[in-house]
């Protein structure tokens, strides 16, 4: 049996509108999804620059500017309240709890890839589950340790606590890209004279700069985010982060501040979105790795 | 001359044993200290009746589980805990599946499709809900101005004032928080199936449909298992987005264990009774725990 050219025809005009229908739901998807989960952020962007007198008013268009954009209420947020009192906070606890998160998780990292310990493979998976016990469940009786070292409304309370959350997601990370890094360059450096420490240091530190970085970005991401326990040690403005000090002082009883709150939370939300995106596609590598028995 | 073994373990370093309790006695350590202790702390307290204003550790069995069971509160957010848990992560899955099916092509503006996705996991929680408080506000809520010009409703829906559209909203906000961390547990799980088992199906006619539940969703299982998972975690112990929209209210409808624990323990000063609250979630977390480590012995994802 041979094909007529109109068979062939009507077969590629039929693959071609299943293929433009294929991808018009691709898109329609896409748009679909990127305006739901930007929906309330689209939005405050435009109402952070609105005046109370546009903005409070039922009847006005809320998606736009329905009298002149004002930056009024970006400099209320900047000069007078303690939002970058709270971002001066947030950097520091972040900074000083990634920083323990790597001396802590490095090595465990490398010892549980590399080290053919007996209980290696159990460790890896203890160290995973601790990540599964939420705050929630220990903020009670932490509460009443941090009272008890002297540690409440300070900074120190959250470095303390906070790298509990990020060693042992991150170890989890490191361990799957120091797999990534083949075991003969650092064996071979062994081979020439270093010693085991040696080699880690010259050879494998270097090829897992990336990996780190990856790390800072999350272990920064995850002390920014972190709630209950920023909530429940630190009360007074001085000492709180930014994610208890806006919700909690920007609003006083009924009194909101919406424009900058709204301010707040943009100004916040998108450098730390795009900076976890640049990283996302590692994250992922890593945590897949992490996963490959090694 | 020295032989090969002096020479392999001339440094303290080099001798694996040693350096694998050195490297990694300080994380074991330090989880010990402040997981271990604090967990079973959270244990002891349950049964004692300590508080701020007595901070003694008296045992008194199960007196302390038996008032907080009393509680018609606690029930309620027993019973919200699950609902919420239930509801929102059957729709993650749902969602996830599908944005994780639209992330792994390619098309134009990709990027920014992921930028704008990825925002509500990545904004800082109680920020992110923040700007749904004002989305769903009583008087300005832009939802209900659409809805009135479209004219379905003259009134306000009251979305956090009234039980059953709080319940909705809170549910609703969750999901969308979640939404985008499943999609990418799943997409890396997408990447991981080889592509030539879906291009096989496809050259042997499998329509998208087909290929999406008999070959891509069976594969996918252990992976969508432990976005579930973690989905599991965060809505049942996550309580900043029930803090921040509604505080358990109106009248406790959205009152959920975690939010319920802090109002007792750390604002009413009822250690005891926040504890017992709060170990309610741990039969959970021992189910998940088994999952995982089943999952971790089929080592099909772990």
């Amino acid at each position: 049996m041979t094909w007529g050219d109109t068979d062939i025809q009507t077969l590629q005009r039929q693959a071609d509108r299943r293929r433009r229908l294929g991808r018009f739901g691709l898109y329609a998807g896409a748009i679909l999804f990127a305006f739901l989960a930007a929906f309330p952020f689209s939005w405050a962007l435009i109402s952070m620059f609105k005046q109370s007198s546009d903005l409070y008013v039922k009847e006005n268009n809320p998606f736009w500017f329905n009298e002149a954009p004002t930056l009024e209420h970006m400099r209320l947020l900047f000069l007078e309240t303690n939002y970058l009192t709270f971002i001066r906070n947030t950097i520091f606890v972040g900074l000083v709890v990634t920083a323990i998160t790597l001396l802590i998780a490095l090595p465990a990292a490398y010892a549980l890839a590399r080290l053919r310990l007996r209980w290696g493979e159990r460790l890896g998976i203890a160290i995973f589950l601790v990540y599964l016990i939420p705050p929630t469940l220990l903020f009670i009786p932490m509460t009443r340790v941090i009272t008890n070292l002297g540690l409440q409304e300070s900074l120190w309370s959250l470095i303390l606590v906070y790298p509990t959350i990020t060693i042992p997601i991150s170890a989890w990370l490191l361990m799957g890209f120091f797999k990534g890094i083949p075991m003969d360059l650092e064996e071979q450096a062994m081979v020439d004279g270093h010693s085991r420490m040696g080699a880690i240091a010259r050879v494998v530190l270097p090829l897992m700069f990336p990996g780190i970085i990856a790390v800072v970005v999350f272990a920064f991401t995850l002390s920014a985010h972190e709630f209950i326990y920023a909530l429940a040690f630190n009360k007074s403005s001085a000492v709180k982060t930014i994610a208890t000090g806006v919700p909690t002082e920007l609003i006083r009883g009924d009194v909101f501040f919406w424009q900058s709150l709204q301010g707040a939370v943009i100004l916040i939300a998108v450098p730390i979105a795009l900076l976890f995106n640049a990283f996302l596609d590692r994250f992922i590598k890593g945590f897949t790795m992490g996963a490959v028995k090694g | 001359m020295t032989t090969t073994k002096e020479r392999k373990e001339r440094y303290l370093g080099d001798n694996p044993r040693f350096l694998a309790g050195l490297f990694m006695s300080p994380a074991v350590l330090y989880i010990i200290a402040l997981v271990g202790f604090p967990f079973i702390l959270a244990i002891v307290y349950a049964f004692t009746d300590i508080s701020t204003g007595n901070p003694e550790l008296d045992f008194v069995g199960w007196a302390t589980f038996n008032r907080v069971l009393d509680d018609p509160v606690f029930r309620e957010a027993l019973w919200n805990t699950f609902l919420f848990a239930v509801i929102a992560n059957v729709l993650v899955v749902v969602l996830a599946t599908a944005l994780a099916e639209i992330l792994i092509r390619d098309f134009k503006g990709k990027w920014l499709v992921r930028f704008l996705v990825l925002l509500p996991w990545v904004a800082p929680v109680s920020l992110a809900t923040i700007t749904w408080l004002w989305t769903l506000d009583s008087i300005f809520s832009p939802i209900d101005w659409v809805l009135r010009q479209v004219g379905l409703i003259t009134e306000n829906m009251y979305w956090l004032g009234r039980p059953g559209t709080a319940m909705t909203s809170v549910i609703a906000v969750q999901t969308w928080r979640i939404v985008p961390l499943a999609a990418v547990i799943v997409l890396a799980g997408l990447i991981a199936i080889p592509s030539d088992i879906t291009d096989a199906v496809a050259v042997d006619g499998a329509g998208f449909w087909r290929r999406m539940f008999q070959v891509t969703i069976p594969l996918l299982a252990p992976i969508i298992a432990v976005a579930v998972l973690f989905g599991v975690i965060l809505t049942i112990s996550d309580m900043s987005v029930v803090y921040v929209l509604t505080r358990g209210g109106p009248t406790n409808s959205t009152q959920v264990l975690s939010t319920w624990a802090f109002i007792k323990g750390i604002e009413g000063g009822a250690l005891a009774q926040g504890a017992a609250v709060a170990l309610f979630l741990l039969p959970v977390l021992i189910g998940i725990t088994a999952v995982v480590l089943r999952l971790a012995r089929r080592r099909e994802v772990m």
